[in-house]
């Protein structure tokens, strides 16, 4: 009986770290970064994402510099979101004790 | 099922080309949110897997992973700022080590570029590492929690395991400095050389540097916990948003797939970092370093060639590590505010 448990335990185990395998994603071996991408703007409609994906395709240096600034201002105004919604549930968000044990 | 009734569960990314299973990219966002709060990192070794497995292809899933770390640092580091967990002075003198260190240690690699043997030693390098982090982390706690059953208590912090940092803070070679938040009185040159060295690893490894920097900062610095965690984070925010510009301009960067998961790690930071409020500062250490050994069975893994068997092992352990935190950070604040409730009621 214990032996059959084992069994089945380690057939568990390896279908669930094997299966996977089958749903791994294009360019899983690292070959990806031989592609040469290229945003195809043909399917965007129009708007910030259209300039964005232009930009990407001829000006790349303009376009890492919008990717660091709206990061950043997406990240702090999440931030500051956030931090208003916590404020209201009543949460002490200013002081902690550092107790290591 | 139908696809055509569940399309709006896709989101098309205009520079990958490929519609994204985007309630999955908010998930990501959320648990990287949790675990990076909580330990103070920046989360490449649990975000990468999770893209490729959402669909992106790995060169897009990394430049994609760290323009989302910067973002989601950035909120993580506003929260432990409130409570007083940033130490930015030290933050600061510590940034110049890690840039003189990761370009040492990016030196290295190309080294071992040429000579063609760059892939195994990074590796098996890196498995080592961790390997000796989660054993430190681990004798740690042993030799820590020995102390206190026998009543044995080091400083004001209580019983400790290891002190190699009380060593360090010895070499006062001027200037030495006064970092407030993290209460260290020590030379410049420890912060700075501690930081170089990590910088150098973090370089040779190809890794942002969270995992190694935050115990650096406990054992070798001497900085309380949650101190390194909160510190950790603001070096991780700068070294992202500079890793989201070089990789911004080598093309591998899906932003619209950044601000969906920097919309799930804005909730998930809250927790993961709020969670640090109700932990003691070895419940974080050893969670730590589970995280670390499940990160080094990955790698291994990787390394003979079961890539998808190296993700199953990531995901499932930030899945548990975030639920673990949460669980830490929902009966923190019940307890609190049942507390708070009571003084009020006591009060009045």
């Amino acid at each position: 009986m214990k032996r059959y448990a084992k069994t089945t335990a380690a057939t568990l185990v390896a279908i669930l770290l094997l299966a996977p395998g089958l749903v791994w994603a294009a360019g899983g071996g690292g070959g990806g970064q031989d592609l040469v991408v290229v945003a195809d703007t043909r399917i965007i409609g129009f708007g910030f994402l259209k300039y964005l994906a232009n930009l990407y395709n001829t000006n790349v240096t303009v376009f890492a510099t919008w990717a660091v600034v709206l990061t950043a201002i997406y990240g702090s105004a999440l931030g500051f979101l956030m931090d208003f919604i916590m404020k209201r549930t009543g949460i002490d968000l200013t002081s902690r004790k550092i107790v290591e044990h | 099922m139908d696809l055509s009734t569940t399309s709006w569960l896709y989101m098309y990314m205009p520079i990958a080309g490929m519609n994204i299973f985007w309630p999955g990219l908010v998930l990501l966002g959320f648990a990287v949110g949790v675990v990076g709060g909580f330990f103070g990192m920046a989360g490449a070794w649990m975000v990468t897997p999770g893209l490729n497995i959402l669909g992106f292809p790995m060169a897009f899933a990394i430049g994609t992973d760290i323009a989302h770390i910067a973002g989601k640092s950035m909120i993580s580091t506003m929260r432990h700022s409130k409570f007083g967990n940033v130490d930015y002075k030290l933050g600061i003198v510590m940034l110049v080590g890690t840039m003189i260190g990761i370009e040492c240690g990016a030196q290295i690699i190309m080294y071992l570029e040429r000579i063609g043997k760059v892939g195994s030693v990074v590796r098996w390098a890196y498995v080592l590492l961790l390997a000796f982090i989660a054993w430190t982390v681990f004798y740690d706690y042993y030799k820590a929690h020995s102390k206190k059953k026998s009543g044995v208590v080091d400083s004001e912090r209580g019983s400790e395991g290891i002190t190699w940092y009380k060593t360090l803070q010895k070499i006062n070679i001027p200037p030495v400095m006064h970092f407030k938040h993290a209460g260290l009185v020590c030379s410049i040159w420890l912060p700075i050389f501690v930081s170089f060295l990590t910088g150098v690893l973090a370089g040779f490894l190809g890794i942002g540097g969270g995992m190694l920097r935050m115990p650096a900062l406990i054992y070798l610095v001497g900085c309380p916990t949650h101190i390194a965690v909160g510190t950790d984070l603001f070096e991780v925010m700068i070294s992202g948003l500079y890793g989201a510009f070089t990789y911004s301009l080598k093309g591998r960067i899906e932003l619209v797939a950044v601000f969906v998961m920097l919309t799930g790690a804005a909730i998930g930071a809250q927790i993961g970092t709020v969670a640090t409020k109700y932990s003691q500062g070895y419940g974080i250490r050893v969670v730590f370093g589970i995280a670390v050994l499940c990160v080094m069975i990955s790698i291994i893994l990787k390394q003979f060639a079961f890539s998808a068997a190296s993700a199953v092992v990531i995901l499932g352990t930030i899945t548990i590590i975030c639920l673990y935190i949460m669980r830490v950070m929902i009966q923190g604040a019940a307890k609190e505010l049942r507390e708070k409730k009571a003084s009020d009621r006591a009060g009045a």
